[in-house]
């Protein structure tokens, strides 16, 4: 039941950004606007309450989103710019040292995994290639691989994502 | 502010004509669907930007259809590449 | 002042856009050529939205609060979202794909993924 409701209330949350300005019956929406809203939503409700939420509802706490956002406009967004002035280096020299390192974040849920391995794909000079679903361990693109980070076998974490699964821990376990 | 913005969509449609040259002369398939794949990013940019530019906001919502469906087409076509059954 | 914002937002998105295009031609194996098509597309696409949530806000300060201009603003916010989940997981897919249907890294100085699977311990395929 509570999966229902809240799959239900993220739904009519989704429909009234898509139909904002319909009129100022309420606020900016309509009221008609508003019934067709609910009746939708209770629909897609049934549909996917067993696929939307799997196991827990950690994700409800809304300490996790607000870290989520100071994590997207802080480190997150200046790796990306440092990515992007990486890039815009080798187009013009063309020097690179290409290969594919596999690392070991040591983190438990999908959704952490997912959401490292679309941190490392946006921030430089590393992009995620595969995943060892057993082990949660990581196959890393690396475009200028250091000789510090071949010695020992799972690579050495630190060299290629930083402090990101620090963060992630924080948000998603 | 409209010139600008038209300025804008001209210089992306450059940079989509030239990420066409590796559509066509990609050695292998691969290499032609990380073309397409940053062709559909540079159009969904460029529909963002025409929609802002004639103040119709029917373009911004076609953008947002255009960028899921294009997903789901470019994970079909890396399943179809990887051989692996649906 | 808001209008010279807008205009930097344009100019830097409209650079790192074309940067990716020129990446494309310019580097010599798939993978590497995903880095430019991936981060360099992404980080001018949100500069571009950047540009157009800022102008939304302007004509929505300048008409009223009940205009029109509200739509344009969140739903353009909506399509940054959409580019920022989707395009790393494209990504993600093409570069696994590649990996699989036997295309390697030109010049690689390590690949452990090759090692692994000519061993056994990788991944079997479902």
């Amino acid at each position: 039941m509570k999966k229902f409701i809240v799959a239900t209330v993220i739904g009519f949350l989704v429909y009234l950004l898509l139909t904002t300005s319909s009129g100022n019956d309420f606020f900016i929406w309509s009221y008609s606007e508003i019934v067709v809203g609910i009746i939708f939503a209770i629909i897609v409700g049934i549909i996917v309450r067993n696929v939307f939420i799997k196991d827990n509802f950690r994700m409800l706490n809304p300490v996790r989103w607000l870290v989520l956002l100071v994590y997207l406009i802080g480190p997150f967004f200046i790796s990306m710019a440092r990515a992007n002035l990486d890039v815009a280096y080798r187009v013009i020299t063309g020097r690179i040292n290409p290969g594919i390192v596999k690392i070991d974040p040591k983190l438990k849920t999908d959704l952490g995994v997912t959401m490292l391995a679309n941190s490392i794909t946006l921030t430089p000079g590393t992009l995620s290639v595969d995943v060892d679903e057993d082990k949660n361990q990581l196959y890393i693109h690396w475009i200028n691989v250091k000789e510090d980070a071949l010695k020992k076998k799972p690579r050495d974490c630190k060299y290629v994502c930083g402090g990101f699964p620090k963060w992630v821990r924080r948000i998603a376990e | 502010m409209i010139d600008a913005f038209m300025l804008t969509l001209v210089l992306l449609i450059i940079s989509i004509v030239i990420s066409l040259i590796r559509v066509v002369f990609g050695p292998t398939v691969p290499d032609r669907v990380v073309g397409l794949d940053t062709i559909n990013t540079l159009v969904i940019a460029s529909m963002v930007i025409f929609g802002a530019a004639s103040k119709e906001v029917i373009y911004i919502d076609v953008a947002i259809v255009y960028a899921l469906l294009s997903f789901v087409s470019t994970l079909f076509i890396a399943k179809y590449l990887e051989g692996g059954r649906f | 002042m808001i209008e010279i914002i807008i205009y930097v937002f344009l100019g830097i998105g409209v650079f790192f856009n074309l940067l990716a295009s020129f990446g494309l031609i310019r580097f010599p194996d798939v993978y590497t050529r995903l880095h430019a098509g991936t981060k360099c597309t992404t980080f001018g696409s949100i500069f571009l939205s950047l540009a157009v949530i800022m102008y939304g806000l302007r004509l929505w300060y300048l008409e009223g609060f009940n205009s029109g201009n509200s739509v344009l603003v969140i739903h353009t916010i909506i399509a940054l979202i959409c580019i920022l989940v989707t395009n790393p997981t494209g990504a993600h897919a093409i570069a696994r794909a590649a990996h699989r249907s036997g295309v390697m890294p030109a010049k690689a100085v390590v690949d452990d993924l090759k090692d692994d699977r000519k061993k056994g311990r990788g991944r079997k395929k479902k």
